[in-house]
């Protein structure tokens, strides 16, 4: 039974990854999960300096799902590099870092910055609902999408993701810029923008008012979207969006992703990315498929 | 001692201890390895309400946690009909607990706020023999845990509407009492509570350990959800904010801007 998928050139021993920004730097999970059983560890998006995020409260549960508004509070691309990434190369598993910025210029820095160290892909965050400048500035608008993707493949030594935002009217659109401009792969769905309020209080449930929206409810939203870009670009996709099993995982690849990440799902469980693993090797096994890359796309 | 798991506990108990609040006691792994303060997230099982609930933990009995809470929305409410012989999921044990160790042969005030009364319980137990006052702050008459303090420690009561001990809130019950000079402060329980026991602490030289709470996604540190403001910079985040589910939930009053 083969699980190995290759993006870009990076060999994964299973296609299954952590979502950027629920795992942390791999440290926080790695108590629960052996990280040399994952695919990837996708990082907490870094900038290229230290971001103090969103004022509080930064998270509320909805039905299916939560929200979150953390604004991408991160200590900034040096502390990644002295604390973060020696502690991932201690386990055999890809290393891929989300890469956030509030200009081109930022986002530029950080991975240059990075271009050095034994990460093995950049995810470029073009798409978090939650910051006022940069971020999803660039994801919602095709053009500004090519530019900054072009300018950051020009400066990258190793392959890029771009993390594209749901919160678009096509998004393959988005997925055809970010190929035209030399993305190596798409990851997608980034979280849908949501609102929840509090009305006993007559309030907003989160001081910056909208968040997020990730966790199973919004994964029908994430298939559909997946399908779409499969069949608008040929790099390959990094599908996510409310993988809570190997089931739904499988469901992704079906749709035409080439790996899958598991974001919400740790909060639930803990252990939700070996499940994944493990569900996905299950299917295999009942469904008699010796090749994951067999089934990539396989619904017309 | 450091434990970090997701328990499948088993309710021993549940009652009904005060208008909308209960005690449950959950044999768990964890329970062996908690400390004061420490808090652990309880999974409801109904699919509509995904994330843990973070509770303090009461008090630890012979291998079980006592988690005792306010049926505050559905995960709560779910918790609430939780019978013997039941299964719970407990993400055990999260957070650091009140630095109980260090204050030892000082004046120790306990303070404890509505449903923040419970976790001081436990603090008061570990301090047993030594020199503990504890202000249990109620709305009114509707008292819960005040007399098992008792066994621990003095006890010092305040309600809003001045129908048990003092009128007013757990300061003014420090005020009215008379000879007590606190060396330390701990204390669990609202917002502005803490703000005024950390604004007292610092105007009579007194340190205060005060527990906070916020809206948490993952329990251990990766979200960043659960944030407090820092007065310098953290040395996880390297901003002026920190993890209360993991730097917490008790801080020196001083270190946070609250």
């Amino acid at each position: 039974m083969n699980t190995k998928v290759t993006i870009a050139g990076v060999e994964f021993k299973n296609p299954v990854m952590t979502a950027s920004g629920t795992f942390g730097s791999g440290m926080e999970y790695s108590q629960f999960v052996d990280l040399n059983r994952l695919g990837a560890v996708v990082t907490k998006g870094v900038s290229n300096v230290p971001w103090t995020g969103n004022p509080t409260p930064r998270v509320a549960e909805v039905y299916g799902g939560m929200l979150n508004a953390i604004g991408l509070q991160n200590p900034g691309v040096d502390v990644m590099i002295e604390r973060d990434l020696p502690f991932l190369a201690k386990y055999d598993t890809k290393v891929i870092v989300n890469v956030c910025g509030k200009s081109v210029e930022d986002y530029i820095e950080a991975v240059e910055r990075l271009n050095d160290t034994a990460v093995d892909m950049f995810e470029i965050n073009v798409s978090c609902p939650n910051v006022k400048e940069g971020a999803i500035a660039f994801g919602q608008k095709a053009d500004a999408l090519f530019n900054i993707t072009d300018k950051i493949k020009k400066a990258s030594k190793k392959p890029i993701i771009m993390k594209l935002s749901p919160n678009v009217t096509d998004i393959t659109e988005m997925a055809k810029a970010a190929e035209a401009a030399g993305s190596d792969a798409i990851s997608l769905i980034n979280t849908i923008t949501g609102m929840k309020i509090d009305i006993e209080r007559r309030k907003m449930v989160l001081a910056n008012k909208t968040g997020g929206m990730s966790g199973p409810a919004i994964k029908p939203v994430a298939v559909r979207m997946v399908y779409q870009c499969s069949k608008a670009v040929k790099i390959p996709i990094i599908g996510m969006g409310g993988i809570m099993n190997g089931e739904d995982a499988i469901e992704f690849i079906m749709a035409g992703a080439s790996a899958v990440a598991v974001g919400a799902a740790n909060f639930i469980n803990p252990y939700a990315t070996i499940d994944v693993v493990e569900g996905i090797e299950r299917f295999m096994i009942s469904h008699n498929i010796a090749d994951i890359n067999d089934i990539r796309g396989c619904v017309e | 001692m450091f434990y970090r798991n997701i328990d499948e506990g088993k309710v021993i108990s549940q009652e009904e201890i005060s208008s909308g609040i209960f005690s449950l006691l959950v044999e768990n792994k964890g329970a062996a390895f908690a400390s004061p303060g420490q808090f652990v997230g309880v999974y409801p099982n109904s699919k509509d309400t995904l994330l843990m609930r973070p509770i303090s933990i009461c008090e630890t009995v012979d291998g079980a946690t006592r988690l005792v809470y306010r049926v505050a929305g559905k995960g709560t409410k779910e918790f609430s009909s939780l019978k013997k012989g039941d299964s719970v999921r407990l993400l055990a044990n999260l957070g650091n607990g009140f630095p109980v160790d260090e204050v030892k042969g000082k004046c120790i005030v306990l303070m404890g706020g509505g449903i923040g009364i419970p976790p001081m319980l436990g603090v008061a137990k570990a301090l047993k023999g030594e020199d503990v006052h504890a202000y249990l702050g109620f709305r009114n008459n509707d008292t819960f845990l005040a007399d098992e303090f008792m066994q621990y420690c003095k006890l010092y009561l305040a309600s809003e509407d001045g129908s048990v001990g003092v009128k007013g809130n757990v300061l003014d019950a420090l005020r009215a009492s008379t000879g007590i000079k606190p060396d330390v402060i701990m204390a669990c329980g609202p917002m502005p509570m803490l703000r005024a026991i950390k604004k007292y602490a610092e105007e009579n030289n007194i340190t205060a350990y005060i527990s906070l709470e916020e809206r948490m996604a993952c329990g251990v540190g990766a979200c960043l959800g659960c944030v407090c403001k820092t007065v310098k910079k953290d040395d996880h985040s390297h901003v002026n904010n920190t993890r209360i589910c993991t730097e917490g939930p008790v801080f020196d009053a001083r270190e946070v801007d609250i």
